[in-house]
């Protein structure tokens, strides 16, 4: 048997430092429009060893935060405010050259759709000596034993060196991913959506790949998607987002025990699984336009809940039950 | 009874194996299956990508013809068809695609698609009567004609977009709708709302529905009775109920377990090959090499289909005691499933 079991409650304490600290992040997009703002002050912070899944639906912001912490943003996507730490370093006053050595280094990401974007004449072991090598690391006997090194440890036979990306299959192209990703030794994995284009037993075999990696390298790691029940089973903290903001960010099973933001608690009374048919259940409505966003909640036209203060006050993110819920109701 | 489709003993292959030593990819493999007019029900046929389920549902739709077996509609085979029964068949047998963002023209509203599909069918005689059709078709897929109307595809959610494709194939007031995929590129929180309509035409009008997916949840939520398909072949089949509560072939079994549940105390954990785990070759269980029941008979001769009960169908040699269903009969169980 193989499992991924989220981390026992007693390893919580067992974190390390924090690596990665998110302080009031603010991102827009400057558009025709007007200016859409994706991201809209987010704050978190993540430990050493610990695994923080950050959920939503579209548009809200996950795959900005993720771009944003590799300062990869391009116009029309500015950074409007805020900081991002990344051990310990700042990253808005680096400059461009600093920065790149950081990406993979320090803070290495598995973009959306990464499994794609493998370079179709290369061989495997080419694109993963190309980080290795443009950061100036070791010789080349050093070298080819790394590209072995970090098959293994995605769980590749070290033959896949020689092949090219068309000879393997999804599952094996998104490893290589995370082989390149982890070449560097980063002490901050970035993961968007990186199961979204694959079957659920080869997801199953990605998402066990990046734990083995994640607690290999004792690293910090965020993992970006839709898919709740994975969050359940993979994060040891999760943020949902709406709209640009964190709704709720606590401890999964705080969470996913006792949701407390009412948005949060559609979306986990919305899941379906196989235990019993339902009544198939969406929450009714749409998020609000990033362009001249409402005052107060952008969850409050969907809200069952939603008072008067609503409307006018933007709630902010307090300490509730040992999490942060941004509502009124708390 | 009338039989709508009926595709008998039905096998794609891909590439003729000439060039090759190693001869065609089966697409799918010796398929039979029946969409009834008198039993219109939703089956789920689900599988992994290379399954097979897209090129089944293909096959249905008169879009690949099979290299053996025949798809009758109406108890003709398809090839055959004349020039009137074909737009009759147009209008029994719809589909819905993946993609809701690839299927419209970008340059007319979205109500276009619809006009065109009442034009082509003489669905109305004038304008207003159109009019009439398409409000009605819009509101039984939950849109708001008003809010969507004149709107360009862009300005429409990907939800939306895929609802309007249910309103189109509605239209016509088909038998069936062969669904492909129809919410994996949707958010979420629009899937329950796509899928609650499909599953309402179905009560509504009596529309059978054929809903291909890799989502066993949707599969469970929506269906009546599903087929898994692995590798061309149907490896199990049912009805949805006892094939989730107690699935028989191993691989029905991995796909289960390997849906993240949404529990955090829930494990997720998949179980290994066997020893006796083997390599696949044509005389072998297609799926040998992966499954944890292996045994010696399963790389010794390929297993056919054993009928576990009135509804159920599996092809596992863990089964061969129970009696033997020729894959021609699959829709004995099939259609016993309501």
């Amino acid at each position: 048997m193989s499992a991924i079991t989220p981390a026992p409650e007693h390893r919580a304490t067992a974190f390390g430092a924090d690596v990665l600290h998110v302080e009031d992040l603010r991102v827009e997009y400057v558009t025709s429009a007007g200016i859409a703002t994706a991201v809209d002050g987010v704050s978190f912070t993540v430990r050493a060893g610990e695994r923080l899944g950050l959920v939503g639906e579209s548009g809200s912001g996950k795959s900005t935060i993720a771009t944003a912490l590799m300062r990869l943003l391009r116009p029309p996507a500015r950074v409007a405010g805020g900081r991002i730490v990344v051990d310990g370093v700042e990253l808005q006053g680096l400059s461009d050259e600093a920065m790149r050595r950081m990406r993979l280094a320090t803070i290495a990401l598995v973009a959306q759709g990464a499994i794609n974007s493998l370079n179709p004449s290369a061989r495997v072991e080419d694109q993963i000596l190309d980080g290795l090598v443009d950061h100036g690391r070791a010789g080349r006997r050093e070298q080819r034993r790394r590209v072995a090194e970090v098959l293994r440890q995605v769980g590749l036979r070290p033959e896949v060196a020689r092949l090219f990306p068309h000879q393997l299959s999804g599952g094996m192209r998104q490893r290589v991913c995370i082989a390149i990703a982890i070449s560097l030794r980063p002490k901050v994995l970035v993961a968007d959506e990186p199961t979204s284009a694959l079957d659920v037993v080869v997801q199953h075999q990605v998402m066990e790949t990046f734990r083995a990696v994640q607690d290999d390298l004792g690293a910090a790691m965020i993992l970006i998607g839709h898919d709740i029940g994975l969050m359940a089973q993979f994060a040891t903290r999760v943020g949902i987002m709406y709209a640009g903001l964190l709704a709720e960010i606590g401890e999964t099973r705080k969470i996913f025990g006792n949701p407390l933001h009412p948005y949060t608690r559609l979306l986990i009374a919305s899941i379906t699984t196989m235990e019993r048919k339902t009544e198939l259940k969406g929450i009714p409505g749409l998020p609000p336009s990033l362009i001249d966003r409402p005052t107060g909640c952008p969850f409050r036209d969907r809200c069952p809940f939603a008072m008067e203060r609503c409307a006018v006050e933007e709630p902010l993110p307090r300490p509730v039950d040992d999490r942060l819920v941004a509502c009124h109701l708390y | 009874m009338t039989t709508i489709i009926e595709a008998r003993n039905v096998t794609k292959l891909f590439g003729n194996g000439r060039l090759r030593s190693g001869g065609g990819t089966v697409g799918v493999a010796d398929v039979s299956f029946t969409v009834d007019d008198e039993k219109p029900t939703i089956t789920a046929v689900v599988g992994e990508s290379g399954s097979g389920k897209t090129t089944l549902a293909r096959l249905l739709l008169g879009l690949a013809a099979p290299t053996t077996g025949e798809v009758l509609y109406r108890g003709k085979d398809m090839r055959r068809l004349t020039r009137s029964e074909r737009r009759r068949f147009l209008g029994d047998v719809q589909v819905v695609f993946q993609d809701p963002y690839d299927t419209y023209n970008p340059f007319y509203p979205v109500e276009h698609a619809l006009q065109l599909t009442v034009r082509k069918f003489g669905l109305a005689s004038s304008a207003a009567a159109a009019r009439s059709l398409i409000d009605e078709a819009m509101s039984a897929v939950g849109l708001r004609p008003e809010a969507t109307l004149g709107k360009r595809p862009h300005q429409l959610s990907g939800g939306q977009r895929q609802r309007l494709m249910v309103a189109r194939a509605l239209l016509l007031r088909p038998k069936l709708i062969v669904a492909d995929e129809p919410v994996s590129m949707v958010d979420a929180s629009m899937r329950a709302s796509i899928l609650t309509t499909i599953r309402g035409l179905h009560e509504r009008y009596g529309i059978s529905v054929v809903y291909i997916t890799h989502d066993l949840t949707t599969a469970y939520q929506v269906s009546h009775q599903m087929m898994v398909l692995y590798k061309g072949d149907v490896v199990e089949a049912g009805d949805v109920e006892s094939v989730i509560r107690d699935p028989q072939h191993p691989y029905t079994r991995l796909l289960i377990d390997s849906v993240p549940k949404p529990d955090p105390d829930e494990p997720w954990a998949l179980e290994r090959p066997s020893e006796k785990a083997a390599r696949v070759t044509p005389t072998t269980c297609p799926f040998v090499d992966r499954c944890s029941r292996a045994m010696d008979a399963c790389s010794q001769a390929k297993p056919p289909l054993f009928r576990t009960s009135s509804t159920r169908a599996v092809a596992c040699f863990l089964y061969e005691d129970a009696h033997r269903l020729d894959r021609s009969e699959l829709n004995t169980v099939l259609t016993g499933a309501r």
